[in-house]
């Protein structure tokens, strides 16, 4: 394996021409995140979170100042949703009136009242994230507000920069809302999103978050969501990274209430030289919960793809159910994937699964189609697609589900 | 409707096919019979076009076409269709999407309309009843948890949808209860037409009852060197192979 060892420190000559966070961030959390930038690099591959994922372009992105434009109109996914447009971290489109009890705005626009359960975090894209922030949106959901609105949030970045983009999010007891964060493609090169979401998911609430990330170009994407669950509540994120040059994903649940349900659902298509590495945590700190993971990817050409799916169950945590599921097509010899599953258990009575599997398009299952009449590239796509279909599935909201198939048909030519 | 010329075809260096002849004619149900290994299969697989196999001398004539210079995909699209010994379960892929599919690809090399989706579900309730699958299995993915007699019932159901100038049954009886075969039996003969031709290849005499056919061939050693009448299907469920091998035998 090729040495990564960064001898200068690059974070700090990444960082020097960054201006601070303008956000009404706690001043000993953006210090913490200051103080902690300043002691560290950019993690190596050395590094066990990082080993399959090199940050060596990122470290050295230059960027160089750009702009594009972008129909809007074709990253509208939903007909009636609050949605809200970031174009390069300025929030263009908003609703112009919001239903009772949703606060949904600019995060910029927020007091350190609002911001004061931030999280202050301890790796270099959360310091990063915090310490450089600029924009984001600010979501506060009252108790007993049920949205029957998806709220649409879409990030379209057309400059080469790096944009740190800090997300809070807090839908409060029995209440209800469906986010979609999209990440479309807007002709940009070299830009760098970074974006950390801090999610609480009050007692009995339910939540379910579509992200979707297009970008395309040589731009990069690392984000993370820091979930916290309460008793009887239920959260559901689904991922779908579709022709991007580079991502990585972490998503860090934490399961602190009991009768707690939560799904991690997660599509991933490569092709060239991309790489994506979805990284999750599921951390069942008390009992009586189910979790269910199903990620799938199919990868082309050079492609790389990381799994990395760590599953927790504490000492007193008894009564879990989680099941985790990573499976992936390679389409050419050149194509490979990092799928590493990982449960700790500490309880004794508990339910757990975990599998994973990679391997090449079933061969038997083309030839069959083709033997119907069906044309050798579309009797691929549809096996392929038929596969990676299992975890798209997942995503309940269809006009979400149709502009994923929409992104796919453009830029893989599948049909479904 | 096809004619087999000479045909040879080995697969890794070894020899299966060794100068087979056939020719069927429109209207005509033909069944090959022949102990194991013969190359029963291997034929099938060869005229489906799969590519494991080299054809290394011969010529197959379909219709006027030069069959092996087709892909798979033409082959079936010219009107060959292959029940499969071993149906495929495609996870994710439903059987009635596929077919559609299929069907529209058919008719675009034909240069013909798509398929209207009334048009298309009447078809489907028609065809399935013709094989007595349930219209649900039709909804399902392909062949994903049926039954060992679902799967060859969806293989004729296939058949029925594609409708085939020249249909093979790859071993489609073998594993069927009474029922299951009466089933697939009644649905090749209602397809049958003086226009399109069957090529029933079996291990047993049983399914000839059903299907009855024009001429039974027997293929041995990857040659057919019998040739009869429904009589010779009989002759071989009481007798065996063994006579045949020794006939063979004592003809070199």
């Amino acid at each position: 394996m090729e040495s990564t060892t960064i001898s200068i420190n690059k974070l700090n000559a990444f960082r020097a021409n960054l201006s601070s966070s303008t956000l009404a961030i706690p001043a000993e959390k953006l210090s913490q995140a200051f103080d902690f930038l300043a002691a560290n690099d950019f993690p190596t591959t050395r590094h066990e979170d990082w080993k399959y994922t090199r940050l060596a372009r990122i470290a050295n992105l230059k960027f160089e100042p750009q702009s594009n434009t972008i129909s809007q109109e074709t990253t509208k996914i939903c007909g009636n949703s609050l949605r809200f447009v970031f174009v390069d971290g300025t929030l263009t489109e908003k609703p112009s009136t919001l239903p009772t009890g949703l606060v949904c705005k600019n995060i910029q626009e927020c007091n350190a009242d609002e911001l004061q359960n931030i999280s202050a975090n301890s790796t270099i894209f959360e310091c990063l994230n915090l310490a450089y922030a600029q924009t984001g949106i600010y979501l506060q959901l009252a108790s007993k507000t049920v949205l029957d609105q998806a709220i649409e949030i879409v990030q379209i970045n057309t400059a080469n920069s790096f944009l740190a983009i800090r997300n809070f999010i807090d839908v409060a007891s029995f209440s209800q809302a469906e986010i979609i964060f999209n990440y479309p493609s807007a002709e940009a090169n070299n830009s760098f999103v970074n974006a950390v979401s801090d999610v609480f998911v009050g007692k009995n609430a339910h939540l379910k978050i579509y992200k979707i990330q297009s970008e395309k170009g040589a731009n990069y994407h690392v984000s993370r969501e820091n979930v916290v669950q309460e008793a009887d509540s239920n959260f559901t994120i689904s991922t779908s990274t579709i022709n991007s040059h580079f991502v990585r994903n972490d998503i860090n649940v934490q399961v602190n209430g009991q009768n707690s349900e939560t799904n991690l659902f997660g599509s991933y298509l490569l092709k060239e030289n991309q790489h994506v590495d979805n990284h999750t945590v599921i951390d069942h700190r008390v009992a009586n919960c189910l979790s269910n993971e199903l990620y799938k990817g199919v990868i082309y050409d050079k492609g790389t793809a990381v799994f990395n799916g760590k599953v927790f169950v504490r000492k007193d945590a008894q009564k879990i159910n989680a099941f985790q599921s990573n499976a992936n097509v390679l389409m050419s010899d050149d194509a490979s994937v990092n799928s590493k599953p990982e449960l700790e258990i500490y309880a004794d009575d508990v339910k757990c699964s975990h599998g994973s599997t990679t391997g090449q398009l079933d061969e038997e299952a083309v030839f069959y189609l083709r033997a119907r009449g069906i044309g050798e590239q579309s009797a691929r796509n549809l096996v392929v697609s038929a596969f990676v279909n299992d975890a798209l599935e997942k995503i309940e909201n269809e006009e979400v589900l149709n502009y994923i198939y929409g992104v796919i048909q453009k830029d893989f030519g599948w049909e479904f | 409707m096809i004619k087999i010329k000479n045909l040879h075809a080995s697969i890794d260096g070894k020899e299966i096919l060794k100068g087979l002849n056939l020719e069927v004619k429109a209207g005509e149900v033909h069944a090959i019979m022949g102990p194991n290994g013969a190359g029963k299969s291997t034929l099938a697989s060869i005229l489906a076009g799969r590519e494991e196999y080299e054809v290394t001398d011969g010529s197959v004539d379909f219709d006027g076409t030069d069959l092996l210079e087709l892909s798979t995909e033409d082959r079936a699209r010219e009107g060959l269709f292959l029940a499969f010994q071993y149906p495929v379960e495609i996870p994710g892929v439903s059987n009635v999407n596929f077919l559609r599919t299929a069907l529209n690809e058919i008719r675009e090399y034909k240069g013909e309309e798509q398929i209207s989706a009334k048009d298309f579900m009447k078809m489907v309730r028609e065809k399935s009843a013709i094989v007595e699958l349930d219209s649900k299995l039709a909804s399902r993915s392909v062949n994903e948890g049926f039954s060992g007699g679902e799967k060859k019932r969806n293989e004729i159901f296939q058949m029925a949808m594609l409708e085939p100038k020249l249909a093979i049954l790859d071993e489609t009886d073998s594993g069927l209860d009474i029922d299951a075969l009466r089933i697939v039996a009644n649905g090749v003969n209602t397809l049958k037409s003086d226009k399109n031709a069957t090529i029933v290849i079996t291990h047993y005499q049983r399914l000839l009852d059903y299907i009855v056919p024009d001429f039974v061939h027997v293929l041995y050693d990857g040659r057919i060197v019998k040739t009869g009448t429904k009589e010779l299907a009989l002759e071989l469920e009481e007798k065996g192979y063994d006579w045949i091998k020794n006939e063979v035998s004592t003809n070199v």
